[in-house]
């Protein structure tokens, strides 16, 4: 059955509050999750004042500022801090983004409240384990698949049809959107997810690739694909601004076109 | 740190690879009737429901001899009985989506899926006998 409450060893419990930075003058206040496979214990949430005079405005300023003057343990992921590898995805404010591109101003009034992408394992602190959902994306096979002779240039192609690939192509595999969706929690296993459909649309999109109906037939599925009940929470949650339910929509539209 | 010795992962522990256990039994190549006959069945709905309302408002106060004669004609019976294929129809793969989203113990699910087309069934050849016998004035 579909689980209502914390494993027992996820229940979070008290956290540790550090001092306050000394000859600070405007402080902002960040609570965030933290848990150790080596110590045994329970996840805790703990609280830290960063001061904003000496860090950048990005929630991500805010946790290397943290992890460079108040705590070295605390642990995360983050590569280019602009919005384009990805790395950095959290749930800050109860919203899955990217900590690197969320300003620390437009999360309202009280703490910046940080923790993992929900439902997923956690490696360590704000890391999760996102091996089912690199495996999901490896599944729908995402490069160009053809049986043609290979062309002595390139795979050509027209505007209109690169033009379908918008909205697509831009993914970053933060997995913010996968992570979001209530389906996705109760049925990773063998739902596919947002992120993996939309890059599956992207490639039975593209107009050079031969392999549209096989792709099709690898997500015909009542679970890898009909598990999307258009929630919209993808849509939301996207830090580039892409729909993958919408995505997942022409996948169904597809479906049936193939067969009426 | 593996994946199944992460914190939190609901998985047993596994010697299968990411990817084996992602593509498991492969795709069922179905999904796309139930989903496409849902569409279809909420359209008939839709477009069912005025007609629908204005005759139980019709029955409304009346006693079985009166609706009986109101359920006579063809067109009320007929679109009774559409709405309740429609509507039957529609509860039965809408009950199988909510059962396969939130059960996952095999055979609670199975059971499940099979009691639920039972009452699916019994509801829809209910409501169509006694459309049929008012309508047939039996």
């Amino acid at each position: 059955m579909v689980e209502f409450a914390l494993p027992k060893n996820s229940k979070i419990s008290g956290g540790k509050t550090w001092p306050k930075p000394a000859g600070a003058t405007e402080l902002r206040e960040f609570k965030v999750y933290r848990w150790n496979p080596d110590d045994g214990k329970n996840p805790s949430v703990d609280t830290y004042y960063v001061d904003t005079n000496d860090c950048g405005p990005m929630v991500l300023d805010g946790l290397i500022w943290i992890k460079n003057h108040i705590d070295p343990s605390l642990t995360f992921r983050r590569s280019c801090r602009e919005g384009v590898c990805g790395s950095c995805a959290m749930n800050i404010d109860g919203q899955n983004t990217l900590a690197c591109t969320r300003s620390m101003h437009d999360v309202k009034d009280g703490a910046v409240k940080i923790n993992p992408l929900p439902h997923q394992p956690v490696v360590k602190d704000l890391v999760p384990d996102l091996t089912n959902f690199y495996a999901q994306y490896a599944s729908v096979e995402p490069w160009l698949k053809t049986t043609s002779p290979t062309p002595q240039k390139e795979w050509r192609q027209s505007h209109q049809d690169r033009e379908k690939l918008d909205g697509l192509y831009e993914c970053i595999l933060c997995a913010c959107c996968s992570t979001s969706c209530p389906s996705y929690w109760w049925n990773s296993e063998r739902y596919l997810g947002p992120a993996a459909l939309l890059q599956a649309n992207r490639w039975v999109s593209d107009s050079r690739d031969e392999a549209t109906g096989e792709r099709l037939d690898n997500l015909e599925d009542p679970f890898r694909l009909y598990r999307c009940h258009t929630i919209m929470n993808c849509a939301k949650a996207c830090p580039k601004g892409l729909n993958p339910a919408e995505a997942i929509a022409e996948l169904k539209l597809k479906m049936v076109e193939r067969q009426i | 740190m593996s994946y199944t010795e992460s914190h939190g992962s609901p998985k047993p522990p596994s010697m299968r690879t990411p990817l084996g256990r992602v593509r498991n039994l492969g795709a069922a190549h179905s999904g796309t009737s139930d989903f496409w006959r849902q569409r279809i069945t909420g359209v008939a709905m839709t477009l069912l429901m005025i007609p629908v309302v204005v005759i139980v408002m019709m029955l409304l106060g009346r006693n079985q001899a009166g609706a009986a004669q109101i359920l006579g004609s063809l067109p009320i019976a007929v679109i009774l009985l559409l709405f309740i294929a429609a509507s039957a129809w529609h509860m039965k793969i809408g009950m199988q989506v909510v059962i396969e989203d939130y059960v996952h113990n095999e055979k609670l699910k199975l059971t499940a899926i099979m009691l639920n087309n039972f009452f699916s069934i019994a509801v829809a050849l209910a409501s169509t006998y006694a459309i049929l016998k008012l309508s047939s004035g039996v």
